[in-house]
């Protein structure tokens, strides 16, 4: 079947990948993109790309995903792509009229060289954006990173555009969310809210990519960062950036546009990563934790406790993107779980490391691989090799979990054949405690199916 | 807002009302938001249900990870399709080109999987850094003994169905290359239809029992080794014609095959499809069998069919395709149980296709070319359709209208085409615009 195409000998590989563990820039820029109030995401490329992306978002979501292309021709690709991208302005504001455009290239537009600053510019010059209406941009060559450089890029992007130092510091904090599911960002909101912080969350994606169905179709949902509060961060008091490789650098842009200080942490997936986001929002808003929080972390320490000898020494391997795989591959640690195999297409030395240090003690043989042929070809090689209790990934993991026989946590982009992601989080401690569920059951359930008559239980 | 660009206006046509010829074919408006893709999707959507072969995408990761395993074009074979191989061009490749990768991608590919053939894929950025592309491919065949065939589908040299031309072109340096061994006079092959949810075993299926053979289904769980003997068959019978006129015409001037037209969705198609291919062998026998085919299968399927009319009847549907030929079938389809087509649309219909929309559609029906989400929505909910017929981009926007949706592209996970294959459109048409789910939406 299909991944018995996956021999057992590793060879190394010099130039190809298979079966990727990542995508390219431009998709994460149109996810960043699409938690602003207001705005349609703009390819600057051939329209293949931006139809691409609408459907791998719309099958992940389940939701209606508009955005909009430059339509290269071969015309454009000669002599370049300025007219096809003023028309475009002018025709989304003509007949969408969104808010803000978010432009962000493509490898085509970029390789023949583009100035999308000055276009976007020339734009404005010529009247074709509206008096209160904006176009931002930035750069995503797709040959350079992964998805999550072009999220990091766009965020980027907004914070060069809207936000602003008045002078006078505002009691609020900025959280920038790295790339999770409208549901975390929605329970990253709830927290602070519980914490009583007040904060400005960017970019926001619920109640855009988790609309209701209320019968009425919005071109643009209630949800997503708005301008007013995009322009505020220059004056919020402190950033708070979760996941290095997704919000790191937009960080320090605001810091060294507008003075905001900033601290960059893992995403709060776990029990220690929340832990550190709690105290971490507790510090710099300078208030105490309430009971209500701390009831929450005992909730889930109480799981973890009753249910310890079904996660003992299980051997996990982990895919995925690095702000979630770092901080999982510690809960998993924490829960006395041997993450064994570790893999991300995204690249960047501080992602080995990190891993590296998180398992020095429980699992130092760790297998750790990212970026240059760390696919889930190489994945499903070492499995063979040396098999695992539990797959964790995005949906392409099905594969693998099918022809090794081992179950499989669906978590990460993209996931194309389950629903709930966009729903229910697996940030916080609350997260963390449906991240528990969903792990017990897979195991339960396999010991469940795998054992004899005589020793199959009941209670367990 | 003005739900129709300035630019747009001879692509949207009002039946009864305008008086114009629809002017279709030609590049999408930038910044419309237009449902189409770009040429490699054309391609890659076409030859990737060849499951012997290699589908190697020359390009940064992007193209080859959105493509990955895209249709659920199944094999009774290999699955060497499903898999997802790329050069993943870096910015060094860029500057420095990216043929020494795509080389080396290739033979250790081939050394791997020992491939029938392998198709290796052109996306953008090939076409502007210039790798030579055929140099390589031809290298690699000449070392390997594998036919390596080059698609040249750099995306912005058009869209889809510009995609599809270059993917026959691909087939068509296929075809002729093995000697034609034991095809009797009664053959064909199968052009255009791609084996979603198995469809193409149950038109296979239909043939022998018309005691018709099959020399090659292009490309439906296609092999390799049956392509480059499809030279051999007396005609060729082409669906989604869309993406296989290319290659039947070339087929047709090349070895002087003659094609055929056909659509297997809905009763009224299929039959006339396969009775056609009977009476052109001019066989008694054949065409008996035919008639009892269809008989069977009519009788099988038609009563159940009918038990969902009575609550269909009097129903309206949005129809938006990509290729326009599929609308007429639908149409077709439709018609049969009751329901009319208040809107129909496809992103790459031509003239002659639209002058038969025209020609099918009631009063007052829109007729869209290259539409675009706010017009699918402004004209549907005007039309207050039931039910939305699609892809995947427009399935949540119709549900989020408060319409019914069907998936007749990709996303399909039944057989839709032939008489078991209308029964389950039927049915999912019936099992949508009834569904108890728009009880709790405002709109109905």
């Amino acid at each position: 079947m299909l991944l018995r195409h996956t021999p057992k000998e590793i060879k190394e590989r010099k130039a190809l990948t298979v079966n990727p563990a990542k995508t390219c820039q431009p998709i994460g820029a149109m996810y960043a993109a699409l938690g602003i109030h207001g705005c349609m995401p703009h390819s600057h490329g051939s329209q293949g790309c931006c139809a691409y992306h609408r459907s791998a978002l719309t099958r992940h979501y389940k939701e209606p995903v508009m955005a909009a292309t430059s339509s290269f021709t071969e015309g454009s690709s000669v002599f370049g792509g300025q007219a096809n991208l003023i028309q475009a302005i002018n025709n989304i504001f003509t007949i969408y009229s969104p808010d803000i455009i978010a432009v962000h290239t493509t490898c085509l537009s970029e390789t023949i060289g583009d100035d999308v600053n000055q276009i976007c510019q020339k734009a404005r010059d010529d009247g074709k954006v509206p008096e209160g209406k904006h176009v931002i941009h930035c750069n995503t060559p797709s040959y350079v990173g992964s998805h999550i450089t072009g999220y990091s890029n766009m965020l980027k992007g907004i914070i060069k555009y809207f936000s602003k130092s008045t002078g006078v510091k505002k009691d609020q904090i900025n959280i920038i969310s790295g790339w999770v599911e409208p549901s975390d960002m929605r329970e990253i909101k709830r927290i602070c809210r519980q914490m009583g912080v007040k904060i400005v969350l960017f970019p926001d994606t619920s109640d855009i990519l988790d609309a209701p169905q209320t019968g009425v179709h919005a071109f643009y949902p209630k949800g997503g960062t708005t301008i007013p509060e995009l322009i505020s961060t220059g004056d919020s008091k402190f950033s708070l950036a979760l996941g290095e490789f997704a919000t790191d650098a937009a960080a320090k842009d605001l810091d060294s546009r507008c003075k905001v200080k900033f601290k960059t942490i893992d995403l709060p997936i776990g029990l220690s990563a929340t832990d550190r986001f709690i105290v971490a929002l507790s510090n710099s808003a300078d208030v105490d934790v309430p009971a209500s929080v701390t009831e929450e972390r005992g909730r889930l320490v109480d799981i973890i406790t009753d249910m310890q000898q079904y996660f003992y020494n299980k051997r996990v391997a982990l895919f995925g993107d690095p702000d979630q795989l770092i901080p999982l591959t510690e809960l998993l640690v924490d829960l006395d779980m041997r993450p064994v195999y570790i893999v991300s297409g995204t690249s960047g030395k501080v992602f080995e490391r990190r891993i590296r240090e998180i398992l020095a003690e429980s699992v130092p043989d760790a297998k750790v691989r990212n970026g240059h042929n760390a696919d889930l070809f190489l994945l499903h090689q070492w499995i063979k090799n040396e098999p695992v209790d539990l797959v964790i990934g995005n949906t392409y993991g099905k594969y693998i979990a099918r022809d090794e026989d081992i179950p499989f946590l669906r978590m990460g982009f993209p996931i194309l054949d389950r629903v709930g992601h966009s729903y229910f989080p697996t940030v916080g401690y609350s997260g963390a405690m449906r991240i528990l569920e969903k792990i017990l059951n897979l195991l339960m359930d396999r010991q469940d199916r795998d054992s004899s008559e005589e020793s199959f239980e009941l209670v367990m | 807002m003005p739900e129709i660009l300035i630019q747009r206006k001879k692509q949207v046509f009002r039946k009864g009302k305008d008086d114009f010829s629809i002017k279709c074919g030609k590049d999408s408006t930038a910044g419309s938001v237009s449902q189409r893709s770009c040429v490699f999707c054309g391609s890659r959507v076409v030859l990737y249900p060849i499951v012997d072969a290699l589908h190697l995408v020359h390009g940064p990761i992007g193209c080859a990870a959105y493509t990955w395993d895209l249709r659920g074009s199944l094999s009774s074979g290999r699955q060497l399709h499903r898999m997802s191989f790329s050069t993943d061009l870096q910015e060094k490749d860029v500057v420095f080109g990216g043929e020494k990768k795509l080389y080396q991608s290739l033979v250790e590919l081939i050394d791997k999987y020992k491939p029938k053939s392998a198709f290796v894929y052109a996306t953008c950025i090939v076409g502007i850094i210039g790798d030579d592309v055929d140099a390589v491919c031809k290298r690699v065949s000449k070392e390997k003994g594998v036919p390596v065939l080059p698609v040249h589908s750099e995306g912005f040299k058009g869209t889809k169905k510009d995609g599809y031309k270059a993917a026959c072109e691909a087939l068509f340096k296929l075809v002729g290359t093995s000697e034609i061994k034991d095809t009797g006079k009664f053959s064909i092959n199968i052009l255009g239809d791609f084996n979603i949810a198995g469809e193409t075993w149950m038109i296979r299926d239909y043939y022998s029992r018309m005691g018709v053979e099959v020399v090659s289904t292009i490309t439906g769980d296609g092999r390799t080794d049956d392509i480059c003997r499809a030279h051999g068959a007396s005609l060729n019978i082409v669906q989604c014609s869309g993406s296989m006129m290319y290659l039947a015409k070339m087929m047709k001037e090349e070895y002087g095959i003659p094609f055929m037209r056909v659509s297997y969705f809905g009763i009224e198609d299929t039959s006339d499809a396969l009775l056609k291919v009977a009476e052109f062998f001019k066989n008694t026998e054949i065409v008996a069998r035919t008639k009892q085919l269809i008989k069977e299968e009519t009788e099988i399927y038609l009563s159940e069919i009918y038990k969902y009319k009575n609550e269909l009847e009097g129903k309206k549907a949005t129809i938006y395709v990509g290729g326009a030929f599929k609308a007429f079938s639908l149409i077709k389809a439709l018609d049969m149980i009751g329901m009319s087509v208040a809107v129909v649309g496809s992103q790459t219909g031509n003239q002659d296709d639209y002058a038969r929309l025209k020609e099918m559609c009631d009063e007052g029906t829109i007729i869209l070319d290259d539409s675009n989400p706010v017009e699918l929505a402004h004209f549907s909910l005007e039309k207050n359709v039931d039910i939305f017929i699609g892809g995947v981009k427009e399935r949540p926007m119709a549900y989020k209208l408060g319409i019914g949706f069907c998936d007749h592209n990709h996303h399909r996970k039944e057989v839709l085409t032939g008489y078991r294959g209308t029964l389950n459109f039927v049915r999912e048409v019936y099992s949508s615009v009834m569904s108890p789910v728009w009880r709790f939406t405002n709109r109905k």
